[in-house]
């Protein structure tokens, strides 16, 4: 049986992956999954220490963390289609209204 | 037999793999599509500790739900010369630097800090799957001692549904030519 810290690695290594995606990317939808994929090592890891500590609790965290997942992409997702509707773009350093 | 930990290793690096692609990627269809695989990886992640559970909601969730979501949305707002235009953001090797800081002090981190916990409760994982099975652990526990916490993300999701709706709606009172674009479009 594989012990904890193989898993919260590869959780270390998706999360990683996930924040260069966001900071580095300019499409906001690549930036939208890469904070999935970030929320995905945050469960990872919610999930093994929950069998470390022998506890069913971690895998609720873990179902809110899918609901809190759902909802931010809805929203995210809306806001991506408010952006495009104005400015016929999906590029993030593109919305720099604010920007003197 | 298969040994449990070739399942880890298989799921682990695909996971990593198409987490990769979905990042390189300058197709969004593509890295969707990519990140779709990373998801079911995760779900046998999570078979592999005995959270079945949580890979059957995984797999509905994620895959079946939010993913989709995606998909119509990346169908809306294609733009093939998109793929042609820079990928990278301006600030792309400042953020670069960012990311390798934090996962210098995450590889230190995990790497000093392994195994700071106890360990004596590691070799119980027969109690979160259970003779009572995981689904019924898992509800038990979400209903009996999380059950504000459940009922307030419904509330957040209606919340997120009725935003989003509110977002992605075209304005009630469009400007004057929008009216007869959709006219025209009829």
């Amino acid at each position: 049986m594989i012990g904890t810290m193989p898993y919260v690695w590869v959780a270390a290594i998706l999360a990683m992956i996930g924040c260069v995606g966001v900071l580095t990317r300019r499409n906001v939808l690549v930036i939208l999954m890469s904070i999935e994929l970030i929320l995905n090592a945050v469960n990872i890891n919610l999930v093994v220490f929950a069998r470390q500590w022998g506890q069913v609790r971690g895998q609720v965290f873990a179902l809110f963390i899918m609901a809190d997942a759902a909802a931010e992409v809805a929203v995210g997702l809306g806001l991506l289609i408010a952006l495009f509707r104005n400015k016929s773009t999906v590029h993030a350093d593109e919305m720099d209204l604010l920007k003197g | 037999m298969l040994a449990p930990a070739l399942f880890f290793y298989f799921f682990s690096g695909v996971a990593v793999l198409a987490a990769l692609l979905v990042i390189t990627q300058r197709n969004p269809m593509h890295a969707a599509l990519a990140l779709i695989v990373t998801l079911l990886a995760v779900a046998g992640l999570f078979v592999t500790t005995g959270a079945e559970f949580l890979a059957g909601a995984q797999v509905m969730l994620y895959v079946g739900g939010i993913m989709v979501l995606f998909l119509f949305v990346i169908m809306l707002v294609h733009l093939e010369r998109e793929q042609e235009l820079r990928q990278l953001a301006s600030q792309a090797g400042r953020g670069l630097w960012a990311v390798l800081g934090l996962a210098a002090l995450l590889g230190l981190m995990l790497v000093h800090g392994a195994g700071g916990w106890p360990t004596a409760v590691a070799a119980a994982p027969a109690a979160v799957t259970g003779a009572a099975g995981n689904s019924e652990r898992f509800s038990l526990d979400l209903f009996q001692h999380n059950l504000p916490a459940f009922e307030l993300a419904g509330l957040l999701l209606l919340i997120a549904m009725v935003g989003a709706v509110v977002l992605a709606k075209p304005r009630s009172l469009p400007p004057s030519g929008a009216a007869e674009e959709s006219l025209e479009g009829r």
